[in-house]
């Protein structure tokens, strides 16, 4: 069975800037593809690719094994690639069924009485949000008031129920809390399980570990890795993902940093005793 | 709602859902409605002049106040609209004038049908409307400039070009003219049983039933709602973002177009110098109806409030035989009260959701 969506050897430039680079990708029914990567290290231009708003200018493009190049949002939406934005998933102060069919909105009744379905509207959203585990409490709340993990879990649903094949999913997790964040994750599965593909976008190596089958790591525009679940560990995935050697020389370079002497604010004596845990969790102080 | 009673969650009454809605109660729901401060407001304005004024409750100066509030309302819906949408348009008050002018002189100058005139004139109005949006969604520029441009360019051409045709600031007499009579009864006032009827009066409320429906029972409405809230957002699901700013500026135009006629009809000549500083009185009723200045909230039935208001002020400090110098400065507190009032009620409905 051929890949979903599948990138081979993918380049693209803005004028003199390499942004990516021979990037290969695949993206199969029912499993998560998870593309990591620092800032800058070109996964917004990937995503561009796949969602549409940029043509690819070097290497080949395949939606369900047919080679192709995407001319715009609406065409990728057409053949079943949704992307979910991290900060333009959704309109704050309208309502939740008002925007979960935002742009898709069912009419019935001809001509000048044509007019949105609310029943439908309200009751389709309230079902499909319940389906994917969200049970709202009352859908005409504006979806603002919504935690940020229920508003990414509404645009995922939104994608789901419109027929949605490959979910494209930018940092959904970034801004979110440690809850929030195993909130959206158990909902990308929950996609996943409705037989999508996902291509989920992350620089956390421990999310993508936990839910992923797939690992694509991107540094400065070129693919430093590609791995299946079974072929890497999450130590190793964090550890590619941090940098490898480098974050051995950034070890080196914190150890030999002198130990300050307080914590800033005003040392109450000579000799206290440990103060404040530190974050690193390394040997005791020496003072 | 309990159509799909969820199965889950056993052990709880099945109407779980509905038992936490009931904590929405009617008041609050109320509350929720961007129109609540304003109709607040017009109940004291209404009650306070009932009260200073002892001819404000007599039916014709009642049907003075709703006149008022007509002319200044039939501009308010769409411009309202407008601001849910995200912008504004500050070419309004000056595209009134414009239409009416073009209206009357190409009937005189070409010695036709007053319809023909009204026709052209719509036409040209609503390209005009077409530019304001064409010109914001291509170049981008905030629309406070680009309208501003509009206001000015127009403000220009409404004097020189009848300076040029006319001879004079105003316009010639078409009132024996083919087709006034109609035209007349059309915008300007009719007689039904007796009694004479503004005709500005229907247009309004026709206009407040129209974007009411538009605004919350159509496709089109919902685009309106996203272009303001989230143009990205809106953008990214397939909203026709330029297509939906365009049309809610050639709404604002065919309401210019209405109230030009109107002058025009009502009065027979043009004053071509009219119209400036309408553009903030129409901005102003819609903000004391509870648009967001931000865009994405708001209602047209509040605007018709905001107008409402407007017209209880303007007309009520006469009838209180005060001098009218204060009602600027009652529309400005009026403003303010509004505007706060609206910032606190939705502050307190949403908290609570």
């Amino acid at each position: 069975m051929s890949a979903l969506v599948e990138l081979d050897d993918v380049s693209k430039y803005y004028g003199n800037i390499r942004a990516l680079e021979g990037v290969s990708l695949e993206c199969h029914a029912g499993e998560i593809t998870c593309v990591l990567g620092d800032n800058g290290a070109g996964k917004s231009t990937l995503i561009k690719i796949i969602a549409g708003l940029h043509r690819h200018d070097a290497g080949t493009l395949r939606i369900e094994g047919e080679e192709t190049s995407l001319a715009g949002p609406r065409e990728a939406l057409d053949r079943g690639i949704a992307t979910v934005y991290q900060d333009l998933a959704v309109v704050p102060l309208m309502p939740v069924w008002r925007n979960f069919f935002l742009g898709s909105e069912p009419t019935r009744g001809k001509g000048p009485f044509k007019r949105l379905d609310v029943e439908t509207m309200r009751r389709t959203t309230r079902a499909e949000l319940l389906r994917m585990g969200i049970d709202l409490r009352d859908v005409d709340q504006p979806i603002g008031t919504l935690s940020g993990g229920e508003r990414q879990c509404v645009a995922i649903a939104r994608a789901v129920y419109f027929g949605a094949k490959v979910l494209v999913l930018d940092e959904p997790t970034a801004a979110l809390g440690v809850k929030q964040s195993g909130v959206v994750l158990k909902y990308v599965a929950a996609a996943r399980d409705a037989g999508l593909g996902v291509v989920l976008i992350t620089h956390n190596p421990h999310h993508a570990y936990l839910v992923g089958d797939r690992f694509v790591l991107l540094k400065r525009g070129v693919m430093s890795g590609s791995h299946t679940k079974q072929s890497v560990t999450l130590d190793e995935l964090t550890r590619q993902m941090a940098g490898g050697s480098e974050l051995e020389d950034l070890r080196h370079e914190l150890e030999r940093a002198p130990e300050p002497t307080h914590l800033g604010g005003h040392p109450s004596g000579g000799d206290r005793p440990a103060g404040r845990p530190r974050g690193s969790g390394e040997g005791p102080a020496a003072h | 709602m309990s159509t799909s009673a969820p199965p889950a969650t056993p052990g709880k009454a099945p109407d779980k859902a509905d038992e936490r809605l009931l904590r929405t109660s009617p008041l609050r729901k109320l509350m929720g409605r961007p129109e609540l401060g304003s109709v607040v407001g017009a109940v004291a304005v209404f009650v306070f002049f009932s009260v200073v004024a002892d001819a404000f409750l007599r039916t014709s100066s009642l049907a003075t106040v709703l006149y008022a509030a007509s002319t200044l309302g039939i501009m308010a819906v769409p411009v309202a609209l407008l601001m849910i949408g995200g912008e504004f348009d500050l070419s309004a008050g000056v595209m009134v004038t414009s239409s009416a002018l073009i209206s009357s002189m190409l009937s005189y100058q070409m010695t036709a049908n007053v319809w023909v005139g009204a026709l052209v004139s719509l036409l040209v109005t609503l390209g005009l409307g077409a530019f304001n949006g064409l010109m914001l969604t291509r170049t981008k520029l905030p629309s406070f400039i680009i309208t501003l441009g509009t206001f000015l360019m127009l403000t220009g051409l409404n004097l020189g070009l009848t300076k040029l045709i006319s001879g004079t600031v105003s316009t010639k007499s078409i009132g024996d003219m083919e087709g006034f009579p109609s035209a007349k009864s059309v915008f300007g006032e009719f007689t039904v049983g007796g009694t004479t009827v503004k005709a500005t009066i229907v247009w309004w409320v026709v206009l407040i039933a129209l974007a009411t429906w538009i605004l919350l029972r159509t496709r089109f409405g919902n685009w309106i709602f996203a272009v303001g809230g989230g143009a990205d957002a809106a953008r990214a699901v397939g909203v026709p973002v330029n297509r939906t700013k365009i049309l809610l500026y050639m709404g604002v135009a065919f309401a210019a177009w209405v109230s030009g006629q109107h002058l025009l009809f009502s009065f027979d000549v043009v004053q071509s110098g009219e119209g400036v500083g309408n553009e903030l009185t129409y901005i102003i009723a819609a903000v004391i109806g509870g648009c967001l200045i931000t865009g994405g909230y708001g209602s047209a039935i509040g605007s018709a409030v905001g107008a409402l208001i407007f017209g209880m002020t303007s007309k009520g400090i006469v009838y209180a035989e005060w001098n009218p110098d204060w009602f600027k400065f009652f529309l400005g507190a009026m403003l303010l009260l509004a505007t706060l009032l609206n910032a606190w009620v939705r502050k307190r409905a949403e908290a609570t959701t």
